[in-house]
């Protein structure tokens, strides 16, 4: 790994003028053309624009104006993010040659901050993977060891970081998609409180569970991230309407008296390696000998989460992923009527796994059989928030591990369930719309990292950092 | 042993502890000629292969749904926004949003300011 400045020095001395951003980006740029060949981060690299926005930064630093709190800072964006006039891929062969006309609210947030984006980094095609293997274009590799996997759904976003090729990433999080990739390339990532922030230009996958949020080197600078693109977005009837959430400034409180949970179910659970159980009873060790108070909850219904998520999210998606029709933008194939054309354009555009969860989603919300999935899907999800609410009026926090393995093999999961299941930690903060944070502690005896998850209620990402914050400064 | 290797079967043994046990009746299990008209309702054309593959696949992932589907949630209202949001309204104000150049220079094939696509019908026999 190439050691990286975090985001907050690289803006500082940006602002001070005591460092130019296009020496900035130059060097990430450098990195990325190293090494990039070998990690596929990236669909697109934007070089030239990186550099022109770098240059417009620098002449307001020598005009006396503050460029901001990111000034300087590259940023590698989830290409399921919307960018004016660059191509927006999601990683699929149906958005071929798409430029939106518009840029997402994140992005523009971004650079009213004064962020540099360096490019669009890939992902499961329209976020459906947990490996990044599902990519039209071809895998992500692990920058830790380029034989495993970098977790997905943004899998590019957190391999672009752990590589150094950028301080920050955004990702999106429908079932753990920042978390578990956090956690397999041993840097922080974070899901905020659904409607913390705007999902305005991000594509829909799942419209109740999608969220977007940070990825960095430390918890610090995933905090900053944060602070930048939250906060009410008129433009998403999602958005919650509070200002941008304020991290920082209580950052350092530590953990004296706070109440700590562990959620036996998702750590007892079989699938967790032993590995990853021991670093998170670390973590919870760690947090004791910070001044935590430690205690073992309950959350039952958390064991119908995976049942839960893999019916609603594919419904969600089947009736998301209707508008690509081949009429008004993307990808068409040609046909005598307008019904083939449909018909043959989805078929050539869509890969296995989006059509897997197309065929789900519209079985399950087929006539006949949607009261006993989809809604009873529904109706677990209230299950799942009551047991959490119980939960929390007993701890301020909750801790598990982030995914049941370190990285895994490239090609290692070739039945979608078994892939399923790595999303069994990640899933029910989605399901109940709650913060989670994944942080880096140590690694497992194969040398990879582990990440230990921690969650909180709803709008709780002011305590969620703090504890990962204490978290990260107990790492050995 | 690194711990993403040989940890296979202890993930697929997972579906013991984090589905509930389940005995009791089930939905009849997935057809190939349910996934093809299923595949048909979805706009896509599967290949006989892909059929063949799909319908165990799919069939696998409802069955782990069977804990979902056993319970008794008679009771339990149905959450479908997990943040208590009222409808959110706005003057409905016809503008010019002024990106309809915009918007039409995506299009595989438009004309006249309009999306052009094939014959909706096809040719008459």
């Amino acid at each position: 790994m190439s050691p990286v400045d975090t985001a907050r020095s690289t803006a500082a001395a940006v602002r001070a003028g005591e460092r130019s951003a296009r020496s900035v980006v130059e060097a990430h740029l450098g990195a990325i053309g190293e090494r990039d060949g070998e990690l596929h981060a990236f669909n697109l690299v934007t070089a030239d624009a990186a550099l022109a926005h770098a240059d417009e930064i620098d002449a307001q630093v020598a005009a006396g104006h503050d460029p901001g709190p990111l000034a300087g800072v590259p940023i590698a964006v989830k290409d399921n993010l919307c960018t004016a006039g660059v191509p927006t891929t999601c990683s699929s062969k149906i958005l071929d040659g798409w430029r939106p006309p518009y840029d997402a609210t994140v992005v523009q947030r971004l650079r009213a901050a004064g962020a540099v984006s360096v490019g669009k980094t890939n992902l499961d095609e329209f976020a459906m993977g947990s490996s990044t293997e599902n990519s039209a274009f071809g895998p992500t590799r692990n920058p830790h060891d380029t034989s495993r996997v970098p977790g997905g759904s943004s899998g590019g976003s957190a391999a672009a970081v752990a590589a150094g090729f950028a301080p920050l990433a955004l990702g999106s999080d429908t079932g753990g998609s920042i978390r578990q990739p956090a956690a397999f390339c041993g840097i922080v990532g974070a899901k905020p409180t659904y409607g913390a922030v705007s999902r305005y230009g991000l594509v829909a996958f799942a419209s109740s569970l999608d969220q977007i949020g940070p990825f960095a080197t430390d918890v610090a600078d995933a905090a900053l991230l944060l602070e930048v693109i939250s906060g009410h977005d008129p433009l998403d009837s999602t958005s919650i309407p509070k200002p941008p959430l304020s991290l920082s400034s209580t950052l350092q409180q530590g953990v004296e008296g706070l109440r700590v949970g562990v959620v036996k179910e998702l750590l007892d659970a079989e699938g967790i390696h032993p590995d990853v159980a021991s670093r998170t009873r670390a973590a919870l060790e760690a947090l004791e000998g910070a001044g935590a108070k430690i205690e073992e909850v309950s959350v039952p219904a958390v064991i119908y989460g995976l049942s839960a998520y893999y019916l609603i999210a594919p419904a969600e998606a089947s009736s998301n992923l209707a508008r690509y029709d081949g009429v008004r933008y993307g990808l068409r194939v040609d046909a005598p009527t307008t019904g083939e054309m449909y018909d043959r354009t989805r078929t050539a555009g869509f890969g296995a796994e989006v059509e897997r969860r197309i065929m789900l989603g519209t079985y399950a919300l087929s006539a006949g059989y949607y009261d006993a999935y989809y809604g009873k899907a529904q109706k677990v999800r209230t299950l799942i928030i009551r047991d959490f609410e119980a939960a929390y009026e007993r701890c301020d926090v909750l801790l598990s591990p982030t995914a049941p393995t370190t990285a895994f093999e490239l090609g290692a999961k070739a039945d979608p369930l078994a892939m399923y299941l790595n999303d069994v930690c990640t899933i029910p903060s989605n399901l109940a719309g709650h913060p989670a944070i994944s942080v880096p502690f140590g690694s497992g005896d194969d040398g990879l990292p582990v990440g230990v998850q921690i969650m909180a209620p709803a709008m709780g990402e002011a305590t969620m950092f703090r504890v990962a914050a204490a978290l990260e400064g107990a790492r050995a | 042993m690194p711990a993403g290797d040989g940890s296979e079967a202890a993930l697929l043994a997972a579906r013991r502890p984090l589905a509930r046990p389940y005995d009791g009746p089930r939905m009849a299990s997935l057809s190939r000629d349910e996934v093809a008209h299923v595949a048909r309702l979805a706009r896509l054309q599967l290949s006989e292969e892909q059929l063949d593959t799909f319908t165990p696949q799919l069939a696998a992932i409802l069955e782990h749904a069977a804990d979902v589907e056993a319970l008794d949630l008679a009771d339990v209202p149905a959450t479908s926004h997990p943040y208590p949001l009222k409808n959110v309204w706005r003057p409905d104000v016809p503008r010019d949003a002024g990106i309809r150049e915009a918007v039409l220079d995506q299009a595989p094939d438009a004309e006249a300011g309009m999306f052009r696509v094939p014959p909706v019908l096809g040719e008459a026999p």
